[in-house]
């Protein structure tokens, strides 16, 4: 009796096991065998113009541990140790990261295992059921610095960039993906290199092992990009500036299409990759050469007189000054109805001088009358059409972009809370005041001024690889982004002087740069500047032996080439460079030559920094 | 003709044909399930297939044995149990924390399951002397009996097994009848020892299971891991099962100890609700026969002693496919005949032989006398 009911007791409980609750157990079975596993997509790869890769994909491989079925962790971590190079920070890393993953799955310990440390382990992996190794794709830099201010890197996508997946719907995109573009191309691009993931469906044992696969849906790689970068440029330049803090950037001026930009100090950004150590980052942070700075997008240097050129444009075009008039100068301006004299940079002054030997000689005195006669709003419409207190457009985050300051009445009611003067729109004549602008701005707006008016949106993406899919090799270059701009209707004439003038600053008689460029097997065009970090009194001779090497004045230059056809245009800002037409002029010289001739042992006279406040 | 020669020849190896084609087919079920169980080990076969010759022969050698000589020697056989588990007490083979091994260089066993035969013999024969019902006095002697292994085996500790030979002793104890006042006194004595069991006996991860027991999700990954994933496996199963080799929970290893104390989950688990059901079949129709033979026992001896042993063999049956099936706490008693393991077999297989000796020779025993 006792024993039917017993039995009965046991048929009840497994009839609401298996009958009743089936479905409920069911689920939980599969829940338990079958794991969804995101496969990332691997990253498009990133090559310069001639199909050098500049961002690629490595395995490094990983130790992973699953540390709920592991009794005694710290044992196991002391018997790892002595196979694996584990450092108290990978475990400390390890008890925050396993928070955030599920039970019996895999949570990474290590990273970039050496191949030493894999055959260690493997032969000795019986010891370890708990403990694997994975390989997964990582991105690497093989140019390390020399590109970093262009490509920018990926790193750990944060709690930020999680919400902002999130809030644009593309967090499923990033499931199993770890890193995320940051800066530069990686962040532009990152929607083309990304792809998109694809899982596996597999069916792991109780050890999180995978038995096997039950079902695939393939990842989509991300695109391949080629950038219009000339990586040979690049070095060049780079090794150039070494040393120094500078900034260049190399336009091809009939399509926008950027050849070289150059940011110096720069950084490595592997290190970033896998996460940097607060050491090294803190160690870039506090340099006082700053070479997380990229200069030649963030750098607001005022452009000085690499601006006259556009502003005789603008003054003819007003009528404000003729091709033919004259003014005199003595060395000095005086602002009319007051006492406050405006100084040359030649203390003598540079006679009688009309519009081209104003761009020639550079002469100061000449712009202040322009800027006086044109007004500051005048001035800052007709700056604002070359691309001055604007954006650039470029294919870089405009968070990584600034817009400089083409300033204006308004502009100093709100950031100085004070009415503009007569007297703060003399120096903005001559690119100084409140004038401030990247070496990006300059270099586009020397590409309108080749291209009469014509504005190409300086731009990286040469093209991506499903461009070249269904064309035959080389695709045809995108089509440069041609913007609106009321510059094209300028008299064909003004362009021509200006850049006439351009032309005489390396050539004519009495050329700023003529001693730079006069052996020079092509014709080119340039104008210098020198922007002043510290400002003179009324009287005061600059000397550079007297004032210290951070508050020299920076040395400018922009220059094209071949004048009659120019294929190239350059920017370059030498901080604290002195002189902008001796050493900016030669840096431009040798660039220059680089390029268009393949001569990198251009030998100029070495111009002494301190040789004096010429302009 | 035929029936008649077959009998004489069955009569003459002192089997019950009955009872023995039930144990052969549970035994068939058990090797069909090892293979699956033990995730297809070959090696794991052939060993079950050598724990079930050894069983067999066992059996039928104890069956040739008058039940008179079981009598004469359960004394002494008690005697070297009590011995022997001092002996493990003493010098234990540890193993999963508990000492439960005795090694003999050439041969381990665990002597625990030597009680669970030496003890209802001693019992049945004790009890046997006084006539029945028997006094207060031999009562209580026998509850000395009883609880002497009991205590060595639980100290060991193995919860389980203790119990298990407890209750082979006191099923004797009542199958040879004592009175109601007794059976009452009994109960209210065991609900006053569970709470100083609970506070002084036991261990700290035996209370952890019983704890689990009532609340599995407490500790899913410690102790109720077993409990939740053998529930799992079984309710998985459903009506149907999923097939031979095809359980994922087995299979895949979720299910811990899967080959031992967890082999009923594999075959609820792949043979579903039916599978199970043909199971507790065929265990039933083993007790049925078990206790058929225990009710034509001619002897007060044979009839307690078979009545003890199967009804033992039933509480077996039932603490395991209750504790893996979630309604009674993990102990560590495996399914008899199913489960893989040499010692409990060789026991149970034992006692089977000695009570086909009882029920075979008791006409012979009714012409001795």
């Amino acid at each position: 009796m006792i024993i039917i009911v017993l039995v009965m007791v046991l048929l009840a409980n497994l009839a609401d096991l298996q009958i009743s609750n089936f479905s409920y157990y069911s689920t939980k079975s599969n829940n338990n065998r079958i794991e969804i596993i995101p496969i990332p997509p691997s990253r498009g790869m990133i090559y310069d113009r001639n199909g050098t890769p500049l961002a690629i994909n490595n395995t490094t491989y990983q130790l992973n541990v699953i540390p709920d079925k592991i009794k005694n962790l710290n044992e196991q971590f002391a018997a790892l140790k002595k196979i694996v190079d584990l450092t108290d920070e990978d475990i400390e890393n390890f008890q925050k990261e396993r928070r955030n993953y599920k039970a019996h799955r895999p949570v990474p310990l290590k990273d970039n295992l050496t191949t030493k440390e894999i055959a260690r382990f493997v032969v000795d992996q019986h010891r370890f059921p708990f403990v694997s190794i994975t390989g997964t794709l990582h991105r690497y830099y093989p140019y390390g610095a020399s590109l970093t201010h262009i490509i920018g890197y990926v790193s750990k996508i944060n709690s930020q960039d999680k919400q902002r997946l999130e809030d644009e719907g593309k967090s499923s995109y990033y499931v199993g993906t770890a890193n995320i573009g940051k800066m530069g191309i990686e962040r532009f691009y990152e929607d083309v290199l990304h792809g998109l993931p694809g899982y596996e469906e597999v069916e792991v044992n109780s050890r999180g092992r995978i038995v096997r696969q039950l079902n695939q849906h393939s990842p989509q790689a991300g695109e391949d990009i080629y950038l219009s970068i000339n990586l040979k440029l690049q070095l060049y330049i780079e090794q150039l500036l070494a040393g120094r803090k500078a900034a260049v950037v190399a336009l091809d001026p009939n399509n926008g299409e950027i050849l070289a930009l150059v940011s110096s100090p720069s950084y490595d950004p592997n290190p970033f990759v896998g996460g940097i150590s607060s050491t090294t980052y803190n160690g870039l942070l506090n340099d006082p050469d700053k070479p997380l700075f990229n200069r030649v997008l963030l750098g607001a240097y005022p452009p000085a007189s690499t601006v006259k050129p556009y502003i005789s444009v603008a003054a003819l075009s007003e009528g404000v000054v003729t091709p033919k008039s004259v003014v005199y100068d003595p060395g000095w301006w005086q602002l009319p109805g007051t006492d406050k004299r405006y100084r040359d940079w030649l203390r003598w002054g540079h006679g009688r001088v009309d519009v081209l030997k104003a761009i020639e000689e550079s002469v100061d005195t000449y712009f202040y009358q322009v800027a006086y006669d044109m007004g500051i709003d005048r001035l800052s419409q007709w700056m604002n059409k070359f691309g001055y207190g604007e954006r650039t457009g470029i294919d870089i985050s405009p968070s990584e972009e600034t817009r400089g300051v083409m300033p204006t009445r308004e502009w100093k009611k709100q950031r100085h809370k004070k009415s503009w003067l007569q007297g703060d729109t003399i120096p903005v004549g001559i690119g100084q005041g409140y004038w401030t602008a990247t070496p990006m701005q300059m270099a586009k707006a020397l590409t309108i001024l080749i291209n009469d008016g014509k504005v190409y949106t300086p731009h990286f993406l040469l093209y991506k690889k499903s461009d070249i899919l269904n064309s035959e090799l080389p695709p045809a270059p995108r089509d440069p982004h041609v913007e609106d701009n009321s510059l094209v209707d300028v008299n064909p004439m003004y362009w021509k002087i200006a850049k006439e003038g351009m032309h005489r600053v390396l050539f004519g008689v009495r050329g700023t740069a003529r001693k730079i460029y006069a052996d020079a097997k092509y014709q080119a065009a340039g104008k210098s500047g020198t922007s002043q970090v510290y400002g003179l009194k009324q009287d005061e001779v600059y000397n550079a032996h007297k004032v210290p090497e951070h508050l020299r004045d920076h040395a400018l230059f922009v220059a094209f080439a071949p004048y009659d056809k120019p294929t190239i245009a350059l920017a370059i800002v030498l901080e604290n460079g002195g002189g902008g037409s001796s050493n900016g002029g030669a840096m431009a010289r040798k660039i220059l030559d680089y390029y268009l001739l393949g001569d990198d042992s251009t030998e100029l006279p070495d111009v002494n920094p301190n040789t004096g406040h010429e302009d | 003709m035929m029936t008649s020669d077959k009998k004489s020849f069955w009569q003459k190896i002192h089997i019950d044909p009955l009872f023995m084609l039930f144990i052969t087919l549970l035994l068939g079920y058990s090797l069909y399930i090892l293979w699956s169980a033990s995730g297809q080990d070959i090696g794991m076969m052939e060993r079950r297939v050598g724990q079930i010759v050894l069983g067999f022969s066992v059996m039928i050698i104890l069956a040739q044995f008058s039940p008179r000589t079981y009598e004469t020697w359960a004394p002494y056989l008690y005697i070297v149990c009590i011995v022997i588990l001092f002996a493990v007490d003493l010098f234990g083979y540890a193993s999963k924390g508990a000492q439960r091994w005795l090694d003999l260089g050439f041969i381990r066993f665990q002597p625990s399951e030597i009680a669970k035969i030496a003890v209802p013999l001693m019992v049945a024969k004790f009890i046997n002397r006084d006539g029945c019902p028997p006094p207060l006095k031999t009562i209580l002697l026998t509850l000395v009996i009883i609880g002497v292994p009991t205590l060595l085996v639980a100290m060991q500790p193995d919860l389980g097994t203790s119990i298990l030979i407890a209750m082979s002793g006191i099923f004797i104890i009542f199958l040879a009848g004592i009175n109601w006042k007794f059976i009452l006194l009994a109960i209210v004595l065991i609900g006053a020892f569970v709470p100083i069991m609970w506070f002084f006996l036991m261990h700290d991860y035996q209370r952890e299971r019983v704890l689990t027991l009532f609340n599995p999700e407490r500790d899913p990954l410690g102790t109720g891991y077993h409990i939740l994933q053998s529930k799992t496996a079984i309710g998985s199963g459903g009506i149907w099962g999923k097939g031979w080799l095809e359980g994922t929970q087995s299979q895949l290893e979720f299910l811990p100890e899967r080959h031992t104390d967890f082999i009923f989950s594999v075959i609820a688990e792949e043979f579903g609700f039916i599978g199970s059901i043909i199971l507790l079949l065929l265990f039933l129709f083993l007790i049925g026969r078990g206790l058929i033979i225990a009710a034509q026992a001619q002897t007060t001896f044979g009839r307690v002693l078979c009545g003890g042993l199967i009804l033992v063999f039933f509480v077996y049956v039932f603490i395991n496919i209750g504790m893996v099936s979630g309604i009674l706490p993990v102990v560590g008693v495996p399914l008899p005949l199913i489960s893989y393991g040499g010692s409990s077999l060789v026991v149970l297989m034992a006692g089977f032989g000695i009570m086909m000796s009882i029920h075979t020779h008791r006409y012979m025993l009714s012409k001795n006398i």
